[in-house]
């Protein structure tokens, strides 16, 4: 019996951590569901990107307020978590504090100190966070996709904080082994007199339960990520790795649509010959994007990683101006989409089937695709290197090339450039007219 | 004036057998929309005094495709680039300036990929250097002190990082170059970019160029200083919107150098 609690850790731990892992191939298998694209080169700007942008947070302090609380829970976070090292020992192996054994009592006392403050430090800024969303209600939180889910998440994630904070905090107050080193309780010495007058058995009944709630609250974090916008903890990573390095008004080339017109201008091409046997895949199904299968895996680790701060919603000129466009949205959508692709073919064992409903117009509405200026507003104010652009880009493909479906105006103006070479229409021949005007 | 304009195209300067410094590619708007021909004639007034060998395609010269690909036709555009970088690459042009920002971005980053590699500048970074090369002298002339905003072309700026070459052109002029609350890579759009210019707006509250425009006007400027047609007519349009057309001048940076020096 006296092995019970480490059996029930240890249940506890595999369960939490086999789950998390069994959604993160689930999330793997839906992105890799989208297009492929050579993302191999320029490896050390990659890194570089990836070390400035994700771990030096470069663009987050680019709203200082925003940007300076978030480094602080981000540290906070991150070094905290080496704690959890030491509860996963104690859990396992059922010991007390193993660091005590393995450090001497000032270098633990110091270790413990740090994180101890970094938690009050986390603390704070997460109820400045609350606050912004939800008293001074900034108005990026409050936009018309923020609403149900996407706004309890982000008030899940700073409730889970201030709870897992507090439960550290407590944990240590009621250890009166820990609080006797008086070494390391710099913030926990000030809790411990709301716990005095309790019995000892009493303290360390709540010091345990504050231990277990602790590492158990942990693994359900650790599983909510996949269902929350903090998933960019993780995907920050491979997300400002794999981010666009090319010029921002550079959109990208269709490489099947080059073959056909090279084919098209060259005089010595039989315009009725079959394509040689084995070229049919060359050129795609379709061209341009109508649902989540048809943009890039970079568009569905975009989608993946958008933390909905809304950033880029703030910055993006049509929704500043009152249009429906919200580059925010166009994320989330096709997250959401995505999540709806993976979850029929899990039920339709490994197998997608067509259920009648695609990113284009039951999501995002082409409304919202026209309004775009494709002034990179959004992908600038980006803080983990997210392009919003390119999914529009590739919709509004699909709406051209496969549906024709353009505005009329901009039909009119791309009849133009075909026959004048001019958007407007005037005639090729009287293109220096100026000159004698 | 405009008898005065030396405008070689590509075709005579092959016919003498000569290569210019570089081809001026004027761009749709600069070709044949009123405002722009302006900015047009500006430059070249620049080019001629600063004896630039420069030669523009005229009627060879067609639509880069730009508006084409960001209204998703790819076809389109890729059909223009590949009519474009053929003449171009028959003259065998090296290096291009053009005073349109999306002619600018798309021959400078799109081309490549199409087989079209050239050295391309936007007007304002080719006024820069024959400066610094002193081969261009301006003074403030008119201009001096006077308050003027910067607006930035978002296909020049965000797009392709340019933001300090027109800003060096206005300091030239000793003018009292004020920032607007959103400039450089916060630039807010004029609103007619990825082909809005050829079509209504969708619904809102607002027209874009009305809000960049109330912006600007926040400054207290004397002049809205642009870099790109396009921007140009948006931010007039603004202008005109607030009823400040008597008080505020939209002029493009080249206008504004040659203005100076009375060209």
């Amino acid at each position: 019996m006296q092995y019970l609690p480490n059996i029930v850790f240890a249940i506890v731990l595999i369960a939490g951590i086999g789950f998390f892992v069994k959604n993160v191939k689930k999330l793997a298998r839906n992105i890799k569901l989208g297009k492929e694209v050579d993302v191999s080169d320029n490896k050390s700007q990659r890194w570089k990107n990836m070390a400035m942008i994700a771990l030096g947070q470069s663009k987050m302090v680019r709203r200082p307020i925003a940007g300076f609380l978030h480094v602080v829970v981000y540290i906070g976070f991150i070094i905290i978590n080496i704690e959890v090292l030491e509860i996963i020992i104690d859990g396992i192996f059922g010991t007390h504090r193993v660091g005590l054994k393995i450090l001497p009592t000032s270098a633990y006392g110091f270790l413990i100190g740090a994180f101890e403050v970094l938690a009050v430090l986390v603390f704070v800024s997460v109820i400045l966070f609350w606050i912004r969303r939800n008293i001074i209600r900034l108005q990026r939180f409050w936009k018309s996709e923020m609403t149900s889910w996407p706004k309890n998440d982000g008030n899940n994630i700073l409730y889970f904080e201030m709870v897992l904070m507090t439960l550290f905090l407590v944990m240590n107050a009621t250890d009166v082994h820990f609080q006797d080193l008086n070494s390391g309780n710099v913030i926990s010495q000030f809790i411990e007199p709301w716990f005095s007058g309790l019995s000892n058995s009493t303290l360390h009944f709540i010091g345990r339960g504050a231990w277990w709630v602790h590492i158990i609250g942990i693994l359900v974090f650790l599983n909510y990520l996949y269902y929350s916008k903090h998933l960019h903890i993780l995907l920050a990573f491979p997300n400002t790795y794999y981010g666009k390095l090319q010029p921002k008004g550079q959109l990208n080339n269709l490489e099947a649509v080059t073959k056909e017109v090279k084919m098209m201008m060259d005089p010595n091409v039989d315009p009725f010959a079959a394509p040689p046997a084995g070229t049919e895949n060359d050129v795609p199904a379709k061209f341009g994007a109508s649902d989540v299968q048809d943009l890039s895996w970079v568009n569905l680790l975009n989608a993946y990683t958008c933390t909905e701060c809304g950033r880029c919603t703030s910055e993006c000129p049509a929704n500043q101006t009152g249009k429906k466009l919200s580059p925010r949205k166009i994320m989330m959508d096709t997250r959401d989409r995505l999540e709806e692709v993976g979850k029929n073919i899990d039920t339709n064992k490994g197998e997608f089937k067509d259920d009648g409903k695609q990113l284009l117009d039951d999501y995002i509405t082409r409304e919202e695709l026209w309004a775009c200026t494709s002034c990179n507003a959004c992908v600038e104010a980006c803080p983990v290197s997210i392009d919003p652009l390119s999914i529009i880009l590739d919709m509004r493909r699909y709406l051209v090339m496969e549906q024709s479906a353009a505005p009329t105006e901009l039909n009119n103006m791309m009849t133009n450039i075909e026959n004048n070479g001019a958007p407007w229409p005037y005639n090729q021949m009287d293109r220096l007219n100026w000159k004698n005007d | 004036m405009s008898e005065l304009l030396k405008v070689p195209t590509m075709a005579e300067f092959m016919a003498q057998g000569k290569q210019p410094e570089v081809l001026f590619w004027v761009g749709c708007a600069g070709s044949f929309d009123d405002r722009a021909k302006k900015i047009t004639k500006a430059f070249v007034k620049l080019l001629n005094k600063a004896n630039i060998e420069f030669a523009v395609l005229g009627t060879e010269e067609s639509c880069t495709g730009d508006p084409a690909k960001r209204a998703g036709n790819e076809f389109l555009f890729q059909m223009q680039a590949v009519t474009n970088i053929e003449v171009l690459n028959a003259y065998e042009v090296k290096k291009i300036v053009t005073a349109c920002p999306h002619c600018f971005n798309t021959i400078k980053n799109e081309y490549p990929e199409l087989g079209g590699n050239y050295e391309v500048m936007h007007h304002t970074q080719f006024l820069k250097t024959l400066l610094d090369d002193g081969r261009l002298t301006i003074e403030g002339g008119k201009f001096k002190g006077k308050r003027i905003t910067f607006h930035d072309p978002c296909y020049l700026g965000r797009a392709n990082n340019v933001y300090e070459a027109p800003r060096d052109l206005i300091q030239k002029l000793e003018a009292e170059l004020v920032e607007m609350k959103n400039c450089r890579r916060n630039g807010l759009c004029c609103g007619a970019g990825g082909a809005q210019m050829f079509k209504d707006a969708e619904k809102g509250d607002k027209e874009v160029n009305v809000e960049r425009t109330e912006q600007a006007l926040e400054v207290k400027p004397e002049i809205i200083a642009a870099g790109c047609p396009f921007c140009n007519t948006m931010m007039t349009d603004g202008v005109k919107a607030k009823e400040k057309e008597d008080d505020v001048a939209v002029m493009d940076i080249a206008e504004l150098i040659a203005n100076a020096q009375d060209l």
